[in-house]
């Protein structure tokens, strides 16, 4: 697959702000490519300067090969979906879809066809003459998607564009975007700092911290083995174990308060080992919990200290009988399955392959 | 102040020049020149360059100018007091009465100010005169007797004239000021304890304070050298320091003189404007 | 609590019938059939409007107000906007510093501005006539415009500009395109309030016309004489009306243009 877009060692500073310190990556043709990161991070940065509203300090921005030094955001084969959808109040739905083709040489017939056809490709069919006054947020979305999208960009930029809406609508917009970049085949670069919104619809995710990106993967690479902490704790919830190393061999050898001795293979570690810290991170569904009948080996006791309830999950905290940690631990309310009851005593186990490991 | 040299600095000034430009040569310029000027001397029609500080002597010893300050001051000062005293009441039925037609309310108070100041304050001529609105009014109800002398040409006359025509003007930055206060902050006020009047004088006063701040000084600065109002109901007695500055400047033929008394004026008006805030900063803390 | 506020309502509306009273004598003595202004009332007469008609000098007056007031609106719009775009739009060194400075008419006494202009114009050489006023009466009405104009596009939402450019148009056509159409209103409230200020102005007019009067002018010329009184009331009247029709056509634009949730003001 080709690479579409390039960005090659960037900078952008605000006065003594790194809004951007130092970022590449390779985005490919036709590729659903999220920005992840918490505010301020600097991927609303990253992607105002591919559609060109910023010039980076340093480094250079390429899309098919071809450097974007000094183009105007007019000329540049991108479309932007602004996050407050920025639609022109004083134009209907169609005139607001069809702003960018006044430069093109195009019949009134021609046009008409193009402009129904990107309302129909949102869902907005018939709306034409609408006021933008008469709009509701998800409409309003729509038209802005229709408007960039008619212009057949190389690749489309979105900036949050679902922080406005409310859950439901959001997740029905998540699918529907997803569907309308596979329809259309072009190459989307959404800027988000919702984890599941990154994680339900995207190919790539980069995960941005401070201005750098510090890990770049699919979405299920993300969630099962973070590079680090902070992209462990960012996407999803994670536990976290402290413990010594005894051995750094073939194999690593961590004993932990918790589980006692567990033995992990290299591959599951990231980082590299300079001082002897390593945390272990488990996924709360990854923590088996089970009532005191269970008779299974390796299975630890506890007390549950504290529920939270959210209809189709339960998250306990379990407090380990052989250290006083907290454990979270996530159990699916299905057919079948034992809740329990604060104070309760457990027996739980993990699976030590799931487990992942950084060193600081 | 950074010097920050980048695309922001090269739009705005290309933008900026031209309406900058035009207020230096039609403004700054005029007024360097007049400050120039009054370090001169003119005799007749003939300017002599000298550098000379006789003007600012003469403005600040003789009787007649010092008199005319003190006298433009007083007016000033008492038209300050009033119109501010009215407004505050107005601005706060404003705020806090006004409803849905706060805007109503301000168009209808505001809008005297944009019509022609020369017809109101020539309207107020004809009411005070010797057969004017109010004595024929008045007598023919037969309130009075005799026609009222006291009411025309003289300082009361300025004075009644100058408050009815600026009243409206500090009522603006009082209701401003007043529309910022938070209103919960009025609630917790009441909830700690406050009676209506208590919660007047500790929390919405000081709270408004930088509003009648700012009202005081719209209408002191610009009546300090009011024209038109002294000329047409002062008589002799309510002659401002303006119209001195007219007459030097034409009749007399003395523009160094009328450029003394301009930037004398100009100096004493910004040094009490600039005691008054900062008495009020001192005594009331920024927010 | 609600004694207190009945009698700031009594206040208020007292109050606005003393500030209206006044203006309100322009049409009761326009129509009053005596020479003098006073009470009591002698009789209806529309004789004071219909001697306007005749006065040469008015017309001549009116027509030289027609034209500072026009020209002077327009210059001082137009400077206005670029003052405003520049100030609301960018951030750049020196620019508190030089609006202060153009604003500043706002706070100086007009008889200052008026004799300072006067003296630079005598010492230029050059000649007082209209376009002295109209200098003089774009460099008032500026600030106003500036003021004006700041809100309407601070109401313009930045992101609108660079979806437009987004979507292909360069500077010149996003300004005709989006920013133009949406700043409209302000742009007819700023030409409006100037026309009307200049249109009312005295001080200044009456320092810089050499032998073209403006209408103020010429009305203080009427005051000279007592015999003038009803008809100077009359052309008063006249000129009252017009100034609120203005003014609240100015008011609606202003609205439309500063339309924003949070605020009433504005």
């Amino acid at each position: 697959m080709v690479n579409q877009v390039q960005v090659k060692n960037v900078y952008r500073n605000f006065g003594a702000v790194k809004a951007v310190d130092g970022v590449s990556i390779e985005i490919k043709k036709g590729e659903f490519f999220s920005l992840l990161g918490p505010s301020g991070c600097g991927k609303t940065t990253l992607l105002r300067l591919i559609a060109g509203f910023e010039t980076p300090n340093f480094g250079e921005i390429l899309i098919d090969s071809k450097s974007m030094k000094d183009v105007e955001p007019n000329l540049r084969p991108t479309n932007m979906v602004f996050q407050n959808y920025a639609i022109f109040p004083h134009l209907n739905v169609e005139e607001n879809v069809a702003y960018g083709l006044r430069k093109k040489k195009l019949s009134k017939d021609e046009k008409l066809e193009m402009i129904n056809k990107s309302l129909n490709l949102v869902g907005l069919s018939g709306l034409n003459n609408r006021s933008s006054n008469a709009l509701s947020g998800g409409q309003k979305q729509r038209v802005a998607l229709a408007r960039a999208l008619i212009l057949k960009p190389k690749v489309l930029l979105l900036d949050e564009p679902l922080s406005a809406l409310d859950k439901k609508l959001r997740e029905q917009m998540q699918s529907e975007l997803r569907h309308l970049q596979r329809a259309v085949g072009i190459t989307f670069i959404l800027v988000t700092h919702d984890q599941e919104e990154a994680l339900t619809m995207s190919d790539k995710v980069a995960v941005m911290f401070d201005g750098k990106v510090e890990q770049i993967a699919s979405p299920r690479e993300l969630y099962e083995k973070p590079i680090s902490q902070r992209v462990a704790s960012f996407i999803g919830a994670m536990n976290f174990i402290n413990g010594k190393v005894i051995k750094d061999d073939k194999k690593i050898i961590f004993e932990t308060k918790i589980f006692g001795k567990l033995s992990l293979s290299k591959k599951q570690i990231s980082g590299k080992n300079q001082n002897g810290k390593l945390t272990l991170g488990i996924r709360p569904e990854l923590v088996s919990i089970r009532s005191l009948k269970a008779t299974s080996k390796e299975l630890m006791m506890g007390t549950i200290k504290d529920i939270s309830y959210f209809g189709e999950t339960t998250y306990y905290k379990i407090s380990c009988d052989k250290s006083n940690e907290l454990l979270t631990v996530s159990s699916q309310n299905s057919f079948g399955q034992i809740s329990f009851k604060v104070g309760e005593q457990v027996k739980f186990k993990i699976d030590i392959e799931s487990v992942v490991g950084f060193f600081d | 102040m950074k010097f920050t040299f980048n695309n922001d600095t090269k739009k705005g000034w290309r933008l900026l020049s031209a309406p900058f430009i035009y207020s230096l040569l039609l403004l700054a310029a005029p007024l360097s020149l007049m400050f120039l000027l009054s370090f001169w001397t003119q005799d007749y029609l003939v300017l002599d360059k000298t550098f000379t500080l006789n003007n600012y002597i003469e403005a600040f010893t003789q009787p007649v100018y010092q008199l005319l300050f003190s006298r433009s001051l007083t007016i000033s000062l008492t038209v300050t007091l009033f119109t501010v005293l009215l407004a505050y009441p107005m601005a706060y039925f404003i705020s806090f009465y006004g409803g849905e037609r706060k805007a109503l309310w301000l168009f209808l108070i505001t809008i005297p100010f944009w019509t022609s100041y020369l017809l109101r304050m020539f309207l107020w001529k004809v009411i005070l005169g010797y057969n004017g609105v109010f004595n024929s009014f008045f007598i023919w109800l037969q309130v009075i007797e005799e026609p009222m002398t006291f009411i025309l040409y003289n300082t009361n006359a300025v004075i009644i004239a100058l408050t009815h025509g600026w009243a409206p003007f500090a009522i603006l930055p009082i209701f401003v000021s007043l529309e910022k206060i938070d209103r919960s902050l009025l609630e917790a006020s009441k909830d700690l304890g406050d009676g209506p009047i208590q919660q007047f004088f500790r929390v919405i006063l000081p709270l408004s304070a930088p509003g009648v701040v700012g009202a005081a000084l719209i209408i002191f600065i610009p009546t300090v050298g009011d024209y038109i109002t002294p000329k047409l109901v002062g008589g002799t007695e309510g002659l401002m320091i303006a119209n001195m500055i007219q007459v030097q400047f034409s009749k007399a033929n003395n523009a160094p003189l009328a450029a003394a008394l301009s930037v004398s004026s100009l100096m004493i008006v910004a040094f009490i404007s600039i005691v008054f805030v900062l008495i009020n900063r001192k005594y009331l803390r920024r927010y | 609590m609600s004694r207190a506020s009945k009698y700031l309502k009594i206040f208020a509306y007292t109050y606005l019938i003393f500030l209206y009273a006044p203006a309100l004598l322009l049409p009761i003595f326009s129509f009053n059939s005596s020479q003098i202004i006073s009470f009591p009332l002698t009789g209806f007469t529309t004789y004071w409007f219909e001697r306007l008609l005749y006065q040469e000098t008015l017309h001549e007056a009116f027509k030289n107000s027609m034209i500072v007031a026009i020209s002077s609106s327009i210059l001082a719009t137009t400077l206005g906007v670029l003052a405003s775009r520049s100030s609301t739009r960018y951030n750049f060194t020196g620019k508190q510093i030089s609006l202060t400075f153009i604003l500043a008419p706002l706070v100086l006494p007009e008889i200052i501005v008026g004799v300072s202009l006067l003296t630079v114009l005598i010492q230029l050489g050059l000649s007082l006539n209209l376009w002295s006023v109209v200098l003089g009466h774009t460099l008032l009405i500026m600030p106003f415009s500036i003021l004006i104009m700041n809100s309407a596009f601070n109401n313009l939402d930045i992101s609108l500009e660079e979806a437009s450019m987004d979507l292909g148009e360069n500077q010149i056509g996003t300004f005709f395109r989006i920013i133009l159409p949406l700043v409209f209103p302000g742009i007819m409230a700023s030409l409006l309030i100037g026309f009307t200020l200049s249109l009312d102005e005295f001080i200044i007019a009456f320092f810089l016309t050499g032998t073209e009067t403006t209408l103020p002018v010429y009305i203080w010329s009427l005051f000279r004489f007592p015999k003038e009184l009803p008809t100077t009331m009359a052309l008063g009247t006249l000129l009252l009306i017009v100034s609120l029709i203005l003014l609240s056509l100015s008011e609606y634009f202003r609205r439309r243009s500063a339309l924003s949730k949070d605020s009433i003001l504005n």
